[in-house]
């Protein structure tokens, strides 16, 4: 947890002032309650109404000033959070930004969409964890502390009450609804495959008449689910009356040790309603404790992400080699890739020139390391053994951020961010004019598209309001656009009928005449004209040829 | 998003029948968790005037003890009871959502609904935990406890009992129209917050791509203009919405100042006796809290009643599959016939569009019918009212002369083979996914259809072959691997009519080859209905049928095939 409350120090005056507030909005209720408590209990003794006219006012005051620092607290609680919410947002996002070989693993989108959620666990830990804890902590200490002016034993029994009920009581509960989580988890999670299986299932399952038997199994796990959670709930009620109990015993024994003691009436009638209020300060810390146990594993996610690196700030100055201008020939010499945990190697021993000018089709089964050799080629993965240079450099030394300029294209996980068609097209190149966006858009086959909606309609996420076609094209126009040294494509019309995918093939290649192009498909149609053509298989270059083998194939 | 404003939804009683008991368990416990507090509060206050004349009042301490562990109890059997309610609502509404899947067939659930659905019958009824523990039992000691209040001040102290009777009702106006004005200023800001909410999500989703084009470290400072943009907007709506905890806090502490100041003048005249004051002075502001913590606990409630709502909208949703009888249908398949088939449906935005118009189709044994046409022309249709996921409007489909409608559907499709387009896989091991319409197939007969449908090879290249267990959707397997593994299901049920929805749908070469190899061995010697885009597949057919605009007619030979 060190790594996320770092983000709390630069805004530390805030966040006290927000626990102090909060503090003092617990203080004026249980003040409130002593007070009067003191005023009727004085007034009992008939003294002249001059007596009680400051607790009068004191009332007043703090039966107003509760409310007003409650909603003061609130607000400034919040601010300083969402704060530290923002700077959480921005370190997340470098440290992921710094580090390519993360990205895989967070492709699939609940995990995506599960991190983002683990950021708001920040706010729980500030607003419900923290500063109730803090903020009852104070209260209590205050409490005791005016019980000590009255008299030092009836301040210990008061500081053990508060101490069990705040402390003990709180551990106990953080410790059960984290072994309920643990518990609860894999049930809710075995619950959710089974209304997978029965929704998305349904047609599936009523062809082949197994809707009974996988109806009859969905349930059994929703008892079990229900039995467990109830289960649960009686030992988490059964604490919260602990509680109740606990803060009614302590008001008692600091009423009977201040009798016992000699403690003035008047003052013990207010000590002891004052313990009765602290005393359900444990209720509310109860609470804190649960939701803490419950966003531990989001925080913990976090801090193991945040430790990995990011420091935040922009981009320090470029390092390494500078890119150089003009012709690029890459060489694969002998490349290989194995993911981890794979069985065989993505790549195995790859060979691969890519001379300046030069047309290059990779063709193969999906699964056959075509993308790999791309993700080689862009420096998203570094070979396990041989060499991939440019111009005689091992690429990995050229300045990663120009590198990625010079060499890029359509990849396999293009993204459409939901923004404009313009700003989506802008990401290739940031400087172009509206006429080098269309007409990337018209050599991408989007021209009459782009004509008719404009640049300026927004795409939803991940381009969702285009149809698989539309989306398809928008990321090639955005490749197109990028005029890179070396334009690499990844099944660029995937999604297109035919006849579209060769035109829209044909107009990209024309514009690309003279420049390294690197189309990898597995549609053989349209490959003849290529200046070679790859066959993967497995990870192993099977064939190479140049115009005409896709003829000679059949294909 | 339907914000429902009633406290209690009518519909659970009609959904969940021992909802009933439960409310008059929780109105039980209520009603003894009022009398709890007016015992402790008036012990208290005995020992606590006692206490100020310095003297141990043991009775009443021992009383206020029993009383609050009284109380203590009752509010948590209020809980477990509320708990229990929330545990057995969820499990039958989920156990009705997923049996109306099986009720009104699967073409019931299109698209968006499907995804919709499995969420809600999965983790979103989880909400309901939420109304049911944390607001519903506040609700009913909000109803209790101020009414044994009240009565006890009435009999003890007039004017204190007029002070809570005029301020007690403005928690539930004040907090309904701060609520209301909160609810339109956050109405109006939340779809804001939810775009800067998701550029987050959207950023973190792209980043390959912003990668790729060297623009992701660039990026950060606009991440983080975008957080705090975020930020200034969500505390513009916070300090509207805290006005509402404000206003509850503010009624609650003011009437105990509205009640403690006169009660002490009252007392210096010697009118009331200190015990009685004690007693106001406590319980006053116990009438008022259930109300505040019902209130704090109004927005969690309304995502549990926002839940409840659309479970129910979806329970209500006309049922599409009419109740059938239980004709035995005859063995082998005939004759198969459509007369006049007319199928329409509702779209999502209401309108009717017919999918099938007035069809005419026989289809002999042994015959092997290709359908092409554009897509939505009505082929998968055509497909589901045979298999009976569709029931036309107009027309009847005679089976060896009998109507379809009379027959046992789940008779019927045991006669059938069915290879959908994209077939759902079960987080489950390779041989149950195989043997789905038949968990007793014996492990050889299951074997045998994987290396039929081309799976050999992948069986061999798993260590634990067909006991591989799949994960979530059938994750693990490729698109070409999942329809052979569609096609095993069909070779295992050895059915005599074969209805093949695209079976090479979105394959690759080698994949296709695979499947359509596969395929023609499966529709061997069986009548099949197949609808095809691609020629290699339409080699098996003995004769093709073109489908458009909801028409059938034969192909012309001369015709291209193209789609």
């Amino acid at each position: 947890m060190r790594p996320i409350l770092a983000f709390a120090a630069p805004l530390r005056w805030r966040l006290l002032g927000a626990g102090l507030l909060a503090a003092l909005t617990e203080a004026a209720g249980l003040g409130l309650m002593a007070t009067a408590t003191w005023l009727l209990c004085t007034a009992a003794g008939q003294p002249p109404l001059i007596a009680l006219s400051v607790a009068i006012v004191v009332v007043r005051t703090l039966a107003i000033g509760r409310g007003v620092l409650r909603y003061v607290e609130r607000l400034a609680s919040h601010d300083a959070v969402l704060r530290m919410v923002t700077e959480v947002r921005a370190r997340i996002f470098a440290a992921l930004a710094d580090r390519p070989a993360a990205a895989p693993a967070l492709r699939r989108g609940d995990l995506l969409s599960r991190m983002v959620s683990d950021v708001d666990a920040v706010q729980d830990l500030m607003v419900r964890v923290l500063l109730p804890m803090a903020s009852a902590g104070l209260v209590g200490a205050a409490a005791v502390a005016a019980a000590a002016f009255a008299d030092p034993l009836v301040a210990l029994v008061l500081a053990v009450g508060l101490l069990l009920g705040g402390a003990a009581l709180p551990a106990a509960a953080a410790r059960l609804a984290a072994r309920a989580g643990a518990r609860l988890a894999p049930l809710r999670a075995r619950y959710a495959v089974d209304t997978i299986d029965l929704v998305h299932g349904a047609a599936d399952l009523a062809a082949y008449g197994a809707r009974d038997r996988f109806e009859a199994r969905g349930a059994a796990h929703a008892a079990e689910l229900a039995a467990t959670e109830r289960e649960l709930a009686r030992r988490a009620f059964a604490l919260d009356a602990a509680a109740t109990v606990l803060s009614a015993a302590t008001a008692v024994a600091v009423l009977v040790t201040g009798l016992a003691r000699g403690v003035d009436g008047v003052w013990l009638a207010a000590l002891t309603v004052a313990a009765l209020a602290a005393g359900e300060l444990s209720l509310s810390l109860l609470a804190a404790a649960r939701k803490g146990a419950e966003i531990r594993g989001s925080l913990h996610r976090l801090a193991e992400l945040l430790t990995a690196g990011g420091s935040g700030e922009p981009a320090a100055e470029p390092a390494g080699r500078p890119v150089p201008d003009g012709p690029l020939t890459l060489r694969l010499t002998g490349a290989s890739v194995r993911y981890p945990g794979a069985a065989a190697p993505a790549l195995s021993d790859v060979d691969l020139e890519l001379p300046p000018g030069r047309h290059t089709a990779i063709v193969g089964p999906s699964g056959s390391g075509k993308s790999t050799l791309l993700g080689l080629l862009t420096g998203a993965l570094a070979p396990d053994s041989g060499r991939v240079e440019a111009d005689g450099a091992p690429i990995g030394e050229y300045d990663a951020q120009r590198w990625h300029t010079a060499v890029t294209g359509l990849l396999a996980d293009a993204y459409l961010f939901h923004a404009s068609v313009r700003d989506n097209l802008l990401l290739g190149r940031p400087d172009a004019t509206d006429e080098e966006l269309r007409a990337a858009c018209g050599i991408a086959g989007l021209g009459e598209w782009v004509a008719v909606h404009g640049l300026d309609v927004r795409v939803g996420e991940d381009g969702a309001e285009l149809s698989g076609g539309q989306r398809q094209r928008l990321a090639l126009a955005r490749a197109v656009l990028a005029e890179p040294r070396v334009l690499l494509l990844d099944e660029p019309t995937e999604g297109l009928d035919p006849a579209r995918a060769d035109a829209v093939l044909a107009a990209v290649r024309a514009h690309r005449r003279g420049r390294t192009t690197v189309v990898v498909t597995h549609r053989l149609a349209g490959l003849d004209t290529f200046d070679e053509v790859v066959v993967l298989d497995a990870g192993r270059l099977q064939e190479r040829g140049t115009q005409g083998w896709v003829r000679a194939h059949g294909g | 998003m339907v914000v429902v404003a009633r406290p209690f939804d009518p519909r659970l009683i009609r959904y969940v029948p021992s909802t009933r008991a439960g409310l008059a368990q929780l109105g039980v416990l209520g009603v003894a968790t009022a009398a709890a507090v007016v015992v402790a509060a008036a012990a208290l206050a005995r020992a606590l005037a006692a206490a100020v004349e310095l003297r141990l009042d043991q009775p009443a301490l021992a009383v206020f003890l029993l009383a609050l562990a009284a109380r203590a109890g009752l509010t948590s059997a209020l809980g477990v009871v509320a708990a229990r309610m929330s545990a057995t609502v969820k499990a039958s509404l989920r156990g009705d959502l997923l049996g109306a899947v099986g009720r009104r067939g699967p073409t019931w659930l299109a698209g968006q609904r499907a995804g919709e659905l499995a969420t809600l019958a999965g983790r979103g009824l989880d909400a309901l935990d939420g109304y049911f523990t944390g607001y519903l039992p506040q609700l009913v000691l909000g109803l209790t406890v101020p009414v044994a209040v009240l009565g006890t001040l009435l009999l003890t102290d007039l004017p204190s009992a007029l002070i809570v009777l005029v301020t007690l009702p403005l928690i539930p106006v004040f907090g309904a129209l701060v609520g209301w004005q909160t609810r339109t200023a956050t109405d109006r800001q939340w779809h804001r917050l939810q775009l800067l909410g998701g550029h987050f999500l959207d950023m973190v989703s792209g980043l390959p791509t912003l990668r790729a084009f060297g623009g992701a470290r660039a990026q950060v400072g606009a991440v983080r203009r975008m957080a705090d943009r975020h930020r200034a907007a969500t505390m513009r709506t916070l300090r509207l919405a805290f006005l509402s905890a404000l206003v509850l806090e503010l009624v609650g502490t003011i009437s105990v100042a509205l009640v403690a100041v006169p009660v002490g003048l009252r007392l210096l005249d010697g009118r009331m006796t200190l015990a009685t004051a004690l007693l106001v002075l406590l319980l006053t502001p116990e009438a008022y809290a259930p109300l505040r913590a019902a209130g704090t606990r109004f927005h969690a409630s309304m995502e549990g009643l926002t839940t409840l709502d659309q479970a129910f909208t979806l329970l209500a949703a006309p049922s599409a599959e009419p109740g059938r009888t239980t004709a035995p249908a005859a063995r082998p398949v005939g004759l198969i016939e459509l007369r006049g088939v007319t199928v329409t449906f509702e779209r999502g935005d209401g309108r009717r569009v017919t999918a099938l118009r007035d069809v005419d189709l026989v289809l002999r044994p042994g015959e092997r019918v290709a359908l092409v046409g554009p897509s939505g022309g009505g082929k998968s249709t055509l497909l589901n009212v045979l298999l009976g996921f569709v029931v036309p409007d107009r027309g009847q489909v005679l089976v060896d002369g009998v109507d379809l409608a009379g027959l046992d559907l789940d008779a019927w499709r045991r006669r059938l083979g069915w290879v959908p387009q994209r077939a759902h896989l079960f987080a489950a091991s390779l041989a149950d996914n195989i043997a789905l319409g038949d968990p007793d197939a014996p492990r050889a007969d299951v074997e045998r259809a994987a290396r039929a449908a081309a799976l050999g090879p992948v069986l061999d290249a798993l260590p634990q072959g067909l006991d591989t267990v799949l994960g979530e959707r059938g994750h693990g397997l490729s698109s070409g691997e999942r329809q052979r593994l569609a096609l095993a299901r069909a070779f295992l049920r050895d059915a005599p009519l074969l209805l093949l929805d695209e079976p090479t749908a979105r394959l690759d070469a080698a994949s296709e080859q695979a499947v359509v190899e596969a395929t023609a061995s499966l529709v061997r010697g069986r009548t099949a209905l197949l609808v095809a885009h691609r020629p290699a597949l339409l080699a098996v057919a003995t004769r093709t049928l073109h489908v458009d605009d909801g028409r059938v007619r034969p192909l012309e030979t001369q015709e291209p095939v193209a789609v």
